[in-house]
């Protein structure tokens, strides 16, 4: 039995246009909408095929706003079997607050004999990028990460982890406890389906207060990098324009 | 004083690397000629020495010995932690390489300090500020970084790795800090074969044919394959192509798949969204092939052809083998 904890932050879906807050310390979704970041889907699908495999639970958690129970309760659609929702104001969250505060929870789970064997997080979240928080986990919790997994397994209490390296495939094998943040490609994640919509409006949402005041990032402010003008040369319509890319490749000596 | 852990492949040390040198000389400039010291943890080529002294190294640290022979991000930033307590160095930065920010994110926490990812500029030196990107490139972030030391990230591609105007002959210091044996439970522990496909060959072609949900399924890459192919280049792909199962994940280009820097980048039925532009915008050149001429991409590029890709890639091939290719 395998009990897995899997962390996702809702974040502004900046696939069509980046926005930014009026004072400027975030990225707006307000118009475009939410979502969670690839790497952290890839970390439920990777969570919910453990905890299903071996009997186990998984348990998904956040800290944001009250809406981010909107990410919790996809999650809980795909699968996940419980809910955390550490209720705060993630822009004055800190990537090291955000560690402390998961730890918290992990700790708190544990005394109540409901310890985790991995604790799951993304690589890194799409809009604050700040690529720490499951590494800052580790070192509050005093367990070991590997990081940029793509796929794992778990056996007689050793995780095997895989990662696509720098000079090829690279495999860690890791006692349990253990962090593992997630790159997105090794697992497909899976689309809802109606039954599990259903399920999933069900289970209750833990919702607890942040363990302690925030430290805060770094941040001063944010700003959008000023919009290149268009400098494109049309080289052609269709087909026809074949000639015309042939003689680039040979004036850009490609071929 | 900085520190920079860098890193090497085969050839000596990596393109990011040099490139993070060259941000760490400007910021030495800018504090009067403070001298940089660099790290590096395992094998060292030959020609790693001389490329230390042409981009204004002044100390070597290399660290090796059995602890250190297989990778560890704890244990690589525990060597980098006794380095800085030593040279008392303000500033340690690494490339924005996924180690580089590994490394950088356990030596941040190790020392309870900050760490910016993806810094592409410094605005001032007391207060430490920085410019880093945020949300895959699409906006930039303010930070001040106010601890000691400074911890950061460069961004690839965001400095030129050219070379020092006055090089060095760097002192080299042999080491094998003690390694704490919980530092050593997170390592590499097996290895595959060296990657000769996928990414790598990705991030290193010189052309790259990139395809979008304009290639319309998952038998609509043939063209643009024959084209790559043509061209000794690579395919590239959108995130959209690889969730809808049309191409494998290490084929997408991307915040959340490979950057690529090739001379040409040929975008065929790819709308140019932000994530994707993150990790295709350091491309010499940008040809985009799209139906739609007010798509991103397309406005973007350098040189576009607005039309159907199943008609202008088929045509390109022809008229690459008509003239002899
Ligand atoms: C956190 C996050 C991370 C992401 N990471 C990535 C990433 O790493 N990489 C990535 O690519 N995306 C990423 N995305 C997704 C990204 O936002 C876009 O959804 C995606 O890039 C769009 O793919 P596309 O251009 O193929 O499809 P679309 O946006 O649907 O564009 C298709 C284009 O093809 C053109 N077209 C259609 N038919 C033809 C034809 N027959 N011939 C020529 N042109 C045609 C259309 O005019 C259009 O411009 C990410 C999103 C998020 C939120
Ligand atoms: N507010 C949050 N709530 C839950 N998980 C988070 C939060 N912020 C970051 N994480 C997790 O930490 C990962 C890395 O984030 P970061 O270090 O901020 O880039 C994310 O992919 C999430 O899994």
């Amino acid at each position: 039995m395998v009990n897995v904890l899997v962390c996702v932050k809702r974040v502004p879906d900046s696939s069509s246009q980046v926005v930014l807050t009026p004072d400027e310390q975030a990225v707006d979704g307000r118009m475009a909408g939410y979502t969670v970041s690839p790497h952290e889907e890839c970390a439920v699908e990777l969570a919910v095929q453990l905890a299903t495999a071996t009997g186990g639970a998984a348990t998904v958690l956040t800290l944001g706003p009250a809406e981010s129970s909107e990410q919790l309760r996809n999650a809980l659609a795909l699968g996940c079997t419980a809910a955390v929702h550490v209720v705060a104001d993630s822009v004055t969250f800190g990537p090291a607050d955000v560690a402390r505060e998961i730890a918290a929870v992990a700790k708190a789970h544990e005394d109540d004999g409901r310890g985790y064997d991995l604790v799951l997080l993304g690589n890194d979240a799409a809009d604050t990028g700040d690529f720490q928080v499951g590494i800052r986990l580790a070192y509050a919790l005093g367990l070991p990460v590997v990081n940029g997994v793509s796929r794992l397994e778990v056996a007689d209490g050793m995780v095997s982890a895989h990662v696509d390296g720098p000079d090829g495939a690279e495999t860690y094998s890791v006692p349990v406890p253990m962090v593992a943040t997630i790159l997105e490609g090794g697992v497909e994640p899976r689309y809802p389906s109606l039954k599990g919509r259903m399920a999933a409006k069900k289970i209750e949402i833990e919702e607890r207060a942040p363990s302690g005041a925030p430290v805060g990032s770094s941040r001063v402010q944010l700003r959008l990098p000023p919009p290149a003008p268009s400098q494109v040369e049309i080289l052609g319509q269709g087909p026809e324009a074949a000639g015309a890319i042939v003689d680039l490749f040979e004036k850009l000596g490609v071929r | 004083m900085i520190l920079l852990w860098l890193e090497c492949d085969a050839a000596g040390v990596t393109d990011i690397s040099l490139e993070t040198i060259a941000f760490a000389r400007s910021l030495s400039a800018a504090g009067g000629g403070i001298a940089i010291r660099a790290a590096l943890v395992g094998d060292v080529p030959e020609a790693a020495h001389d490329q230390l002294a042409a981009h204004g190294v002044a100390e070597v640290h290399h660290v090796s010995g059995p602890a250190y022979d297989a990778y560890s991000g704890a244990a690589w930033a525990s060597a980098l932690q006794d380095i800085r307590a030593r040279t008392k160095c303000v500033v340690v930065a690494a490339a924005g390489s996924p180690r580089g920010m590994e490394v950088m994110a356990h030596l941040a926490a190790r020392l309870d300090v900050p760490m910016a990812a993806n810094v592409v500029a410094f605005s001032g030196l007391s207060p430490f500020e920085v410019t880093r990107q945020v949300a895959g490139g699409a906006a930039l972030e303010e930070m001040r970084l106010g601890q000691r030391p400074a911890v950061f990230t460069v961004a690839g591609h965001s400095w030129v790795a050219a070379t020092a105007d006055a090089p060095t002959s760097p002192t080299w210091h042999e080491e094998s800090p003690e390694v704490a044996e919980a530092d050593l439970v997170a390592r590499v522990s097996a290895r595959g074969e060296t990657k000769e496909e996928g990414p790598g060959a990705l991030t290193t072609a010189r052309v790259v044919v990139g395809a979008g949900r304009g290639a319309g399924g998952p038998d609509g890459f043939d063209g643009v394959i024959e084209l790559a192919g043509l061209l000794d280049g690579a395919l590239g792909v959108s995130r959209v192509v690889t969730s809808l199962g049309w191409r494998p994940h290490n084929e997408q280009v991307g915040q959340t798949g490979s950057r690529i820097s090739p001379e040409l980048y040929i975008p065929c039925g790819i709308s140019g969204a932000i994530q994707h532009w993150a990790g295709c915008s350091s491309s010499k050149t940008i040809l985009a092939i799209n139906t739609d001429d007010e798509a991103p991409m397309v406005t973007k590029a350098h040189y576009a052809v607005i039309g159907d890709m199943h008609e202008v890639v088929p045509a390109v091939v022809e008229e690459l083998k008509r003239r002899g290719r």
